[in-house]
């Protein structure tokens, strides 16, 4: 049985985070997921308009999941950003003055009645069935899940505050190896890499050192931003880390993908800066 | 940077009345353990720190608050959120402290950090949605960093992750709506207690 959501990609699946949707998209359909994109969506404000104006930061996702709950579909959420915006404005819409203010934003009614998932809980859950064709036997992964997926955890209601576990059960269900360290929830540097890049660079790098430490090979994670500081700043680390050495950074996505039978290419593992096949070539997975 | 403190009653610390207001903490509740300075990765940075900002939010030292880099410099991971044993949502703090600077029209302390806000912001009220080359443009040319990240630039494009033209929403009406009331009702129910002394 097919289960069906509204998808809601946010802008940076559509631009820089492209691989991360194309291998959620291939995924969910071969699990049987399905998943329809939200129409005409808009931006969730993301890091900025929380930051600068509560009523907007509640009001721009509120439009999305109005959208969604005309259709009577639940939210299916990739970036770990929009999952905690959208998730956000659902817990504190529960409030009934924040919601009149809100509708009188929106100029429609919007009740509040719609679910939101991210797609970790979707594919990592029990009714999921992805079928592993390709074991990723002998590969040791660090599962990253960054801060704003699992916190607040009444909020997000999705996992572990500190040591989360979804993630690390999915990769394992891959046959994949994960480690035990401890910076899974650790913030890489947030919304600060075009304003405080070397803020980025720096926490970037005592995750990947820590992962690297603790024996795993790559790092998995869950969301477009983390990837971004993880993945494109590693030049930047090198140069400012002596000692310091490169290390993939992958979606779960596209991990599941791999171990379902999709190439590297329908994965686009090639769309990392920080070469992301050679691990994978080493281990004969592709 | 703090020598001489005055102590202000309740009902005359605004300060604490808006963040009160607009973050729905209790701010008297902050013992001053520290785990939220402890636990937050960008406080090696800050002038004061988050409990120090937490102890200058009760005593109503908002003229000393509003000058400093720290509330700018907090990158919302909740981590200080998740950890107070009082159950305060110190981040919530933060939002609330950025969004008086700005009602107040106050210049940053740390401009790059409220430009990326503000550019990031007029994108998604132009578009709808982030263009992130657009972002990046915007941002050097305003941010006196014109070369910022640039030498990632050749790599991203050969990628295919940084689209030239922007994405947008089509319903742009909508989404210009939802800014212009938000902002009028915010700044009608802003209260007494934002406003400069003179």
């Amino acid at each position: 049985m097919a289960v069906s959501y509204a998808y809601y990609p946010g802008c940076t699946l559509k631009t820089s985070a492209r691989e991360f949707d194309e291998s959620t998209l291939k995924v969910c359909k071969a699990a049987g997921i399905e998943l329809t994109e939200l129409a005409d969506w808009n931006c969730c404000g993301a890091s900025s308009a929380h930051s600068v104006s509560p009523l907007l930061g509640l009001s721009l996702p509120a439009r999305d999941l109005q959208t969604a709950e005309a259709l009577g579909k639940p939210v299916a959420v990739a970036c770990a950003m929009c999952f905690h915006r959208l998730k956000h404005a659902s817990h504190a819409l529960g409030d009934a003055a924040k919601l009149k203010q809100v509708n009188q934003v929106l100029g429609k009614e919007f009740r509040n009645t719609v679910k939101v998932e991210h797609l970790l809980t979707i594919l990592g859950s029990n009714g999921s069935s992805y079928q592993v064709t390709k074991k990723l036997e002998g590969l040791k992964a660090a599962s990253y899940y960054g801060c704003v997926l699992v916190r607040p955890k009444e909020v997000m209601e999705l996992d572990d505050e500190d040591n989360p576990q979804l993630m690390d059960r999915i990769v394992a269900s891959l046959g994949a190896e994960t480690v035990e360290w401890d910076f899974k929830t650790e913030c890489c540097g947030a919304s600060l890499p075009l304003s405080k890049p070397e803020v980025v660079v720096n926490l970037s790098h005592k995750i990947l050192r820590q992962a690297r430490q603790r024996g795993a090979e790559c790092v998995v994670v869950a969301c477009p931003m983390c990837h971004s500081n993880l993945d494109i700043r590693q030049k930047a680390m090198k140069a400012a880390y002596p000692g310091f050495q490169e290390m993939p950074v992958y979606y779960f996505t596209q991990l599941m993908g791999l171990a379902m039978g999709f190439s590297a290419a329908e994965m686009h593992i090639d769309k990392h800066l920080t070469d992301g096949l050679s691990l994978l070539k080493s281990k004969g997975f592709i | 940077m703090i020598n001489t403190v005055t102590i202000l009653p309740a009902a005359k610390n605004d300060l604490r009345s808006f963040v009160e207001k607009t973050s729905g903490q209790k701010l008297l509740r902050c013992y001053q353990c520290g785990k939220c300075t402890a636990g937050c990765p960008t406080a090696y940075l800050w002038d004061l720190t988050p409990r120090q900002v937490m102890r200058a939010v009760q005593l109503g030292l908002k003229e000393e608050l509003m000058r400093t880099h720290s509330y700018w410099l907090c990158v919302f991971c909740q981590t200080c959120s998740a950890r107070c044993p009082q159950e305060i949502d110190i981040a919530a703090v933060m939002d609330s402290l950025r969004h008086l600077a700005i009602l107040e029209k106050r210049a940053p302390a740390e401009k790059e950090v409220a430009l990326f806000h503000r550019h990031f912001l007029r994108l998604v009220h132009r578009f709808g949605k982030v263009w992130e080359v657009g972002l990046g443009g915007l941002y050097n040319l305003t941010s006196g960093h014109p070369l910022a990240n640039t030498s990632l630039l050749p790599a991203m494009f050969a990628r295919g992750k940084l689209p030239l033209l922007p994405h947008t929403t089509h319903n742009m009406e909508e989404i210009r709506n939802i800014f212009k009331r938000a902002e009028e009702l915010e700044r009608k129910s802003a209260g007494p207690e934002t406003g400069r002394k003179a």
